[in-house]
């Protein structure tokens, strides 16, 4: 099949008008918001230079921290906040997607703004503000008939660098829940979807590249005094955002809202989830990409209607416990738990989605390694690889207590190519997980763990408070129930992460129902 | 001396830090008059300029404006009663020539027709092409028609005053000859009150009525070039002495036939 009718090409483009849409929304509106800080404070501080520095210093650290934390970070700081206002003037705002999203890239977006604002202000000849003064101008009549307009290139060139970092951060907002360009991204990513990184790629750099023309046009048409051309600017820039407007408006209520992580199972589970509930004649949209501690929040706060996850996830972040107990008991200790926030825990799809110490067999059966007793032996010669989050879990501070590991050195990786690596030697033990496809695939094994150090993860159906007593919702999910296997899934994983029409999540789903549904 | 100066400065002074740039100084201008300034660099000659339309607030004196003590106007509307004339021009970049002419007019709410009409009456008055330069940008002028803008921008609000810090300073001697004999002719012809800084005795002594000599922020004379040449402070009558004797230096030089 040749890349260009390949039909996910076709699927890519139907998710654009939400994609986009929300993705223009969130950076424009971002954009405006910085810009609102940013240009004030850059006309105050413009002959204060003591909060100047200050102010520039901030800028500069904000810019520092990674656009992916710094996105993150608002998520929790926003729970906190809208906790602390429900709590004194009983009002609740959602601390999911748009919001944090459209703080932090404005957050992001003021150093360029700030330092081009400042630096214009204050280029300009002191002779020519004297002269202003002169002919008998107020400072305010000063600052918009001089200064402005002769720092204006500079300013412009400050917003049209803000307005490219905005849209391009933007594609990072996925993870907290604002659906963007990055949608494609992550899921490409995750689900080995080229098609859908490529188109995601490209769409974002030709939004960031239309929008700096448009700004491009603003700044010249200003400074010519055209305003024919500061028009057409300002009349493209609304167009993109009318045009995106239009799709959402268009579209009937959204019905139930399913999360998903970021991995590849996650994203073919939850097209499973919705194309049962479609099936049941229920309406359904994705929100695809979120952090791990983010989803469980969104689903607290009904930002989003249900999602799967794992018991032992929940048992470590949600409910602290260091403890390990057996699965039955723990499920019946997390329902109960979850209970309290009115979390309705529908019961488990009947596979387990574990870390597992995963080496490859040949080297296994070469050491003699049958499980992690063993493996602890030969630890101080080997690496260890693990994903973003394996390292600083409780689970890897269970294993290292438990069996006294200590590997040689231990790295942080992409979890879709921890498999490869650890197959070609790259590293020699990895922290995979038991329900990926690519253990078989590799010819790998997952260490047993005789000792309980990791609490079981079976994966389980979660429902929104809202959702509680929605027994139409419950009906159309029940079939799902006890009936996906570990082999199953890894095969449903596998297939997930080949690189064709085939491993879309959809299709996949597909397959799993066509599979588990007949039994 | 009128019993009401047009600009009085009665013990004026004014510090920056440590540094006196005026000092105790007292000063009448009489209406119609034309005044230069002179000193050297550093006698405080602009900071009494600037003084005068509060672009500087003075420490301690009076200084009355059109009999007015000029710390009961509002600043804003002093400086617009009071053209005033940049030492490079001062015109504003993006700005073109009739918008820099038109600007104080504007700012006082003039209408727009009344603010054209005004712009073209100017640019003949300072011998400019109306068709030429009235759409131009002060970066496509020369020298000297950008000095003829300033002054034109200085007088299109009408002022009975106008103030000019180092007007013609920057250009070439032709230019400079030209300029300074057409402004005498639209002070008189306008009836206005000119104070111009110089640091050019020959240039003071061709333009104006009285010449007011600075020297480290205090007035060490004052008075007609003639009375000034009486004057028994050495450092004055050495400044009034330099043209005279560049006249007799360039007259060995060059041959007496030819330049009339």
């Amino acid at each position: 099949m040749s890349l260009f009718t390949d039909p996910r090409w076709g699927e890519a483009l139907s998710h654009l008008p939400d994609y986009l849409g929300n993705h223009v929304r969130v950076s424009l509106a971002a954009l405006a918001l910085g810009l609102a800080i940013s240009l004030p404070l850059a006309i105050l501080t413009r002959n204060r230079p003591a909060p100047r520095a200050i102010l520039l210093a901030f800028a500069s650290i904000v810019q520092t921290v990674p656009g992916l934390a710094l996105l993150a970070l608002f998520y929790p700081l926003l729970l906190a906040a809208a906790s602390v206002t429900l709590a004194w003037f009983g009002i609740s705002f959602s601390a999911f997607g748009f919001l944090p999203a459209m703080l932090a890239l404005a957050l992001y977006s003021m150093l360029p703004v700030l330092r081009n604002g400042i630096t214009g202000l204050n280029g300009i000849d002191p002779a020519l503000i004297e002269a202003a003064k002169g002919v008998g101008m107020t400072p305010r009549q000063s600052l918009l008939m001089v200064e402005l307009p002769l720092a204006l290139p500079v300013m412009m060139a400050g917003i049209r660098t803000a307005a490219v970092w905005v849209i391009g951060t933007a594609t990072l907002s996925t993870p907290i829940g604002q659906t963007s360009l990055g949608n494609y991204i992550f899921a490409g990513l995750q689900t080995q979807n080229w098609v859908f990184v490529l188109f995601g790629c490209f769409a974002s750099a030709l939004l960031a590249l239309a929008v700096d023309q448009l700004l491009g046009l603003i700044e010249s048409g200003l400074r010519h005094r055209s305003r024919l051309r500061t028009g057409l600017g300002g009349i493209g820039i609304a167009a993109l955002v009318v045009a995106t407007l239009v799709p959402t408006m268009s579209r009937s209520s959204q019905g139930y809202v399913v999360g998903a992580k970021t991995f590849a199972e996650q994203y073919v589970l939850s097209a499973l989830l919705r194309e049962r509930l479609q099936a049941a004649g229920l309406s359904a949209t994705a929100r695809s990409g979120l952090g791990s501690s983010v989803i469980f929040e969104a689903l607290k706060a009904g930002d989003i209607d249900l999602y799967v996850d794992y018991s032992g996830t929940l048992w470590a972040n949600q409910l602290h416990r260091t403890d390990i107990k057996p699965r039955a008991e723990l499920l019946a200790d997390l329902k109960t738990a979850l209970a309290k926030d009115n979390i309705t825990l529908l019961g488990e799809l009947g596979f387990e989605n574990a870390y597992a110490l995963v080496i490859p067999k040949k080297r296994a059966e070469a050491l003699g390694i049958r499980d992690i007793s063993d493996l602890a032996a030969h630890a101080s010669t080997l690496s260890i690889a693990g994903d973003y989050e394996f390292f600083s879990r409780p689970e890897w501070a269970a294993l290292q207590k438990t069996y006294g590991l200590q590997f040689r050195a231990q790295r942080q990786m992409q979890p879709d190519f921890m498999y490869a690596a650890v197959a070609s030697g790259e590293v020699d033990v990895i922290a995979g997980y038991t329900s990926d496809g690519l253990i078989a695939k590799y010819d790998l094994v997952a260490l047993d763990d005789p000792r309980h150090a990791i609490p079981p993860y079976d994966a389980i159906l979660l429902l929104a408070p809202k959702r509680a007593g929605d027994e139409k919702l419950q009906a159309a999910l029940k079939p799902l129930l006890g009936r996906i296997d570990i082999a199953t899934m890894r095969e449903a994983n596998l297939r997930a992460s080949g690189n064709d029409a085939n491993s879309s999540p959809d299709a996949v789903a597909q397959w799993l129902w066509e599979k588990v549904g007949r039994r | 001396m009128p019993s009401r100066p047009m600009i009085g400065y009665t013990h004026v002074t004014k510090s920056f830090g440590s540094l006196r740039a005026v000092d105790d100084l007292s000063l009448d201008i009489a209406g119609g008059e034309f005044v230069a300034i002179v000193g050297g660099s550093g006698s405080g000659k602009t900071t009494l300029l600037r003084l005068a339309n509060r672009l500087i607030e003075a420490d301690g004196g009076t200084i009355t404006v059109e009999g007015d003590d000029v710390k009961n106007v509002d600043p804003v509307a002093l400086r617009r009663r009071i053209g005033y004339v940049f030492q490079s021009g001062g015109l504003f970049p993006h700005l073109s020539v009739a918008d820099n002419i038109g600007i104080t007019p504007k700012l006082l709410g003039a209408p727009v027709a009344d603010i054209d009409a005004r712009v073209d009456e100017l640019l003949a008055l300072v011998q400019l092409d109306r068709a030429a330069h009235r759409d131009r940008l002060p970066e496509a002028l020369s020298g000297g028609q950008r000095q003829r803008v300033g002054v034109a921008r200085a007088l299109a609000a009408g002022p009975r005053i106008v103030l000019m810090d180092e007007p013609f300073g920057a250009l070439d001697p032709l230019t400079r000859d030209a300029l300074g004999d057409d402004y005498r002719a639209l002070h008189r012809k306008l009836g206005l009150t000119t104070v111009m800084i110089t640091h050019d005795m020959t240039e003071a002594i061709l333009l104006a009525d009285r010449i007011a000599v600075m020297r480290g922020g205090r007035l060490l004379a004052q008075g007609t070039p003639a009375e000034l040449s009486t004057s028994s402070d050495a450092y004055v009558l050495d400044l009034l002495r330099t043209p005279r004797r560049q006249v007799q230096r360039l007259n060995t030089l060059l041959p007496s036939s030819g330049a009339a």
